[in-house]
Parts: structure tokens; C-alpha cells; sequence
């Protein structure tokens, strides 16, 4: 598949974004449970306020994926059949929570009121961490997305990210709660690497076994069958949308590079930063995990070997 | 229920890619507007087709056979390019099984090519919409024309009667019958999308 550079940043920055409101929600709860702590309603405000702007970039950035994105809110009326659908519903719907959230933060609202709306919207989180992994999952003739690794990885990198970022903001706001948001970046980025390495064998197991080859795609059982002509000389959606266009050296370089850079790395410096109490540490973590998910959720489309290619072999 | 459809004899197709350009000239000009061509004449040219020509050589040579395999929306029972579209843009009718896109309401998200194993749909990159064969259906159904004409422009087209158009759910159609006494088969049948286009083997294939 062609990796869209719009999809890359969205499904990057709206998972910061929903990993760092659960980080905000978990460090109310972990208020309740240490009476006499206390982080005050601005450390929620502003981290809300860096939720919803990271939000906000991811669905900006998804609408560039649009042809016509003012046409968008037809995409309200399929959710009984489409994940897109479902997503495009639940992605605003958090948002709002978020935005409801960080508003009664600033209104200096009970603890419990903005814990009962923080509640709610983990519920849109939750939904919406679903949708955008089904989106893919569910495709299931695209067999390098159709697994519930897919969105089970939605959801752990998007708690890594989230938490990278809660850890480095409470380092600079709120220094008692940088223990526990790294540790829990720390343990999602290590499963993260385990489980971004479980879908690399995967696919390299479906490569070994297709289920559609070009004897089912033409109807002729023949073992030896070449393409000699795709019926045209020229490039199409169907040799564009369907291909990455890089080396095949640089898909295999890039492996390496984002399971060092997006887990690898960050692991290694979460702990050393755990132990030396360093935000610049925390800082780098970040940086350097971001860079490497982008090239991950490059390799995420490029991965797939649609079907479709089956027919589109041979220029002639 | 009816469910009109295509079916391919590819004993008789001489690959001559007259079905394409018929297809394209019909298209172009027809309700849905123009079927864009880039760069047509320049050294990189893209162009939206609903219908293609392909040739597959079959065999070890000199035992070789070279199939043209015309390839264009089947217009499957169980489309998987409807459910996942978001908008509804991307339907099946119910009356005569046809899958159309409404580009009135179509959002240019291209989930739906995304979800087709067989590159069916075409993004219009002008029109910022997807695009797919139509079955003709702004042909089929005109009063205004001769009732033999009531055909897709493909199948018009075709010199050598390779592509016979038809309700594949009344057994006692022309396409039906043709599928029935041919072994009429359906491509990717391992997917479960239950084409409803058919291809005819070569008598001595398959």
C-alpha cells in the first residue's frame, strides 16, 4: 500500500493525544488513592489544552486524505456497517470530552465532576482507539492488517507516545507523577516492541504462504503463468495507490531502524532518565520514539502486499 | 432478484482492447463526466479506465497459451467495497445487483479501493471522487434506445462476442446459460465476494 503521509501523522498525533488524556485521568485517579496529594486543576488544564492540540493536528491532518473533506459529515451516517464511519463519530466525540474535560478543569469544577466526564470520555477513548485499529483489521483480504495485533498496537503505541509526552509535562509541571507516567511509557514501549516483532514474523510467515496468487486471480491452474501486459503502458491509480515506491533495500532497512527508534531507544533512555530523574532525558525519549513511529507507520502500509498487485505485474 | 453481470468467454477474447476504448469513450462523455487522461501524449501518461486488457502467457514454452483477460468491476453479490464505505456513496442496487458510487456523495477517502482485491475502482483525481464501472447503466435502461443497443458499451463493442451481458440470477438467460454449459467460474472465489461477473475457460484450460 502507499503510505499517506496524512494518515501517518494522524493515527501518530491523535494516539499522543489519547495516550496523554489517559495519562491526565490516571493521574487524577492516582489522587484518590494518595489522600493528601494534590496536582491542582492547572496541571489538568494545560495538559488537556496539549491533548486537544495534538488532536486537533491529527484531524487536520487526516483531512488532507479527503478528496472532498467538506462532504465529511456524510461519514456520520454508515456507523451501523463501517469502521471508518464509527471512527469518524467517535474521533470527535472524544474530542469533545477532552475539550469538556479541560474546560471544567479551568472552571475549577468538584474532583468528581471532572473525574465522572474524564470517565466518560475514556469510554470515547477507548471506542475510538478500536476504530481507527479496525479500520485496517478489518479488511480481511489485506492479511498483514487483518489481526487483532493491529489494534492492539493502535492502542499500545498511542499509550506510549501519550505517556512519553505526560511523563516530560509533569517533569516540567508535576514532578510526583514523572515516576509512574514513565514507568508505564517504559512497559508500553517494551510491548510495543514485542508485539510490533510478533506482526514482522507474522508477515513474513503470510509471505511464505499466499492465499490468493495469480492462478486464483485469473481462474487458470496452470503453475507457470506470466503476466505480459497489464493492458497499459502508463501508470494508473491501480500502480500507484496500491505500491510504497521505495527500494526494496529501503523496506528492509527500515525495520531495524523503527523497532531501535520507536522502542529500543526510548526503552533505554526511559530507564536511564527513570534512574537520574532527567526531563532533557525524557525529552529525547520522545523526540527520538516519534521519529521512529512515523517510519513504523510507514512500514505499516508498505507492509501490505495488496491482492490487487496480482494484476498489475508487467508493463505492456 | 435480479443480478445483471457479465460473463467472458476467453476462447473467443482476440485482446484487441476495443472494449476498453469503447468503455472510455461511453464513460467520458456519458452522465458521470469526463474519465480524465494526464499527460496523455507526454512521457509519464495516467488515465482513469473502468475496463482493461490484460495478457497472461499460460505454460511452459512451446507448450504455451497466451489469454487475454479482459478485467472490470464484477459487481460482486457480496461487495466488500459497500459495508466499508462510510458515507453510503458506495452501493449495491437492490434491483438489479449493480455496484455504483454516487459521486454526489462521495468523500475521496478511497477506503473502498482499499477493501476491493481486484483494483476495481479508480480514483478521478480531478473530481476528487472514486470511480467504477457502471455496467452502463445510463445505457441499459434508455428508452431512447433500439432495444439491441440496451447493452453495456463494451459488450457492444467486442468483435468477436466475447463478453455476453445478462441476469446471471435467471437460469434461463443467455449469460446463465453460457456460464452453466461452460463452467463459468468467478475470480479470487477463495475471498467469498461472490462475483458476479463470469469468465468461460479455454476449452482446453482449467
Amino acid at each position: 500500500m502507499h503510505p499517506a503521509f496524512s494518515v501517518i501523522f494522524f493515527t501518530t498525533l491523535a494516539g499522543a493525544g489519547q495516550g496523554l488524556f489517559t495519562a491526565l485521568l490516571l493521574g487524577q485517579v492516582y489522587e484518590l488513592s494518595e489522600p493528601g496529594v494534590q496536582y491542582g486543576n492547572e496541571f489538568y488544564f494545560n495538559g488537556g489544552v496539549i491533548a486537544l492540540v495534538l488532536l486537533t493536528l491529527g484531524l487536520i491532518s487526516s483531512t488532507f486524505h479527503l478528496g472532498h473533506p467538506l462532504r465529511g459529515w456524510r461519514a456520520f451516517s454508515q456507523w451501523r456497517t463501517s469502521w471508518l464511519s464509527r471512527e469518524i463519530i467517535a474521533l470527535p466525540l472524544f474530542m469533545a470530552s477532552v475539550f469538556v474535560y479541560t474546560v471544567a478543569h479551568f472552571m475549577e469544577m468538584s474532583f468528581t465532576a471532572t473525574l465522572a466526564i474524564g470517565f466518560f470520555g475514556m469510554l470515547a477513548n477507548i471506542g475510538l482507539f478500536i476504530c481507527t485499529g479496525m479500520i485496517y483489521a478489518c479488511l480481511k483480504f489485506l492479511r498483514e492488517w487483518a489481526t487483532p495485533l493491529t489494534v492492539i498496537n493502535f492502542v499500545i503505541f498511542g499509550t506510549a507516545t501519550g505517556f512519553s509526552v505526560a511523563a516530560v509535562y509533569a517533569g516540567v509541571m508535576g514532578p510526583e507523577l514523572v515516576k509512574p507516567f514513565a514507568i508505564i511509557a517504559l512497559i508500553a514501549t517494551v510491548l510495543g516492541l514485542i508485539t510490533r516483532g510478533m506482526v514482522l514474523s507474522r508477515n513474513a510467515e503470510l509471505r511464505k504462504n499466499p492465499t490468493t496468487t495469480v492462478q486464483t486471480a485469473i481462474g487458470i491452474r496452470d503453475p507457470n503463468i506470466k503476466q505480459r501486459s497489464m493492458g497499459m503502458m502508463g501508470g494508473s491509480y491501480n500502480t500507484r495507490e496500491f505500491t510504497h515506491g521505495a527500494k526494496e533495500s529501503f523496506v528492509q532497512n527500515i525495520k531495524p531502524f523503527f523497532m531501535l527508534m520507536a522502542f529500543v531507544i526510548p526503552a533505554v533512555l526511559h530507564s536511564f532518565a527513570l534512574y537520574s530523574d532527567s526531563v532533557v532525558l525524557f525529552a529525547a525519549a520522545l523526540l527520538i520514539h516519534l521519529i521512529g513511529l512515523i517510519a513504523e507507520r510507514w512500514h505499516f502500509f508498505a507492509q501490505v502486499n495488496h491482492p490487487q498487485n496480482i494484476y498489475y505485474q508487467t508493463v505492456g | 432478484m435480479t443480478q445483471l453481470a457479465l460473463v467472458i468467454d476467453l476462447n473467443v477474447c482476440v485482446g484487441c482492447h476495443a472494449c476498453v476504448t469503447s468503455c472510455k469513450e461511453w464513460n467520458t462523455s456519458g452522465s458521470a463526466g469526463p474519465m480524465p487522461d494526464d499527460n496523455p501524449y507526454g512521457a509519464d501518461p495516467s488515465g482513469v479506465f473502468f475496463n482493461r486488457v490484460q495478457t497472461f502467457e499460460v505454460g511452459t514454452y512451446p507448450n504455451t497459451q497466451t489469454i487475454h483477460f479482459p478485467k472490470s468491476c464484477l459487481h460482486c453479490e457480496d461487495a466488500p467495497c459497500v459495508p466499508v464505505c462510510p458515507t453510503g456513496a458506495s452501493h449495491k442496487r437492490e434491483k438489479d445487483g449493480i455496484v455504483l458510487v454516487d459521486y454526489d456523495k462521495c468523500i475521496g477517502c478511497k477506503y473502498c479501493s482499499w477493501a476491493c482485491p481486484y483494483g476495481a475502482r479508480e480514483f478521478d483525481e480531478h473530481s476528487k471522487v472514486m470511480k467504477k464501472c457502471t455496467l452502463c447503466v445510463d445505457r441499459i435502461y434508455d428508452d431512447a434506445l433500439p432495444e439491441v443497443e440496451r447493452k453495456p458499451s463494451c459488450v457492444m463493442a467486442c468483435p468477436a462476442s466475447a463478453r455476453i451481458f445478462g441476469d446471471v440470477h435467471d437460469p434461463e438467460s443467455d449469460a446463465s446459460k453460457k456460464i452453466r454449459d461452460n463452467n463459468g467460474y468467478q475470480l479470487m472465489s477463495e475471498l467469498g465476494t461472490r462475483p458476479a461477473n463470469h469468465y468461460l475457460p479455454r476449452a482446453n484450460k482449467r
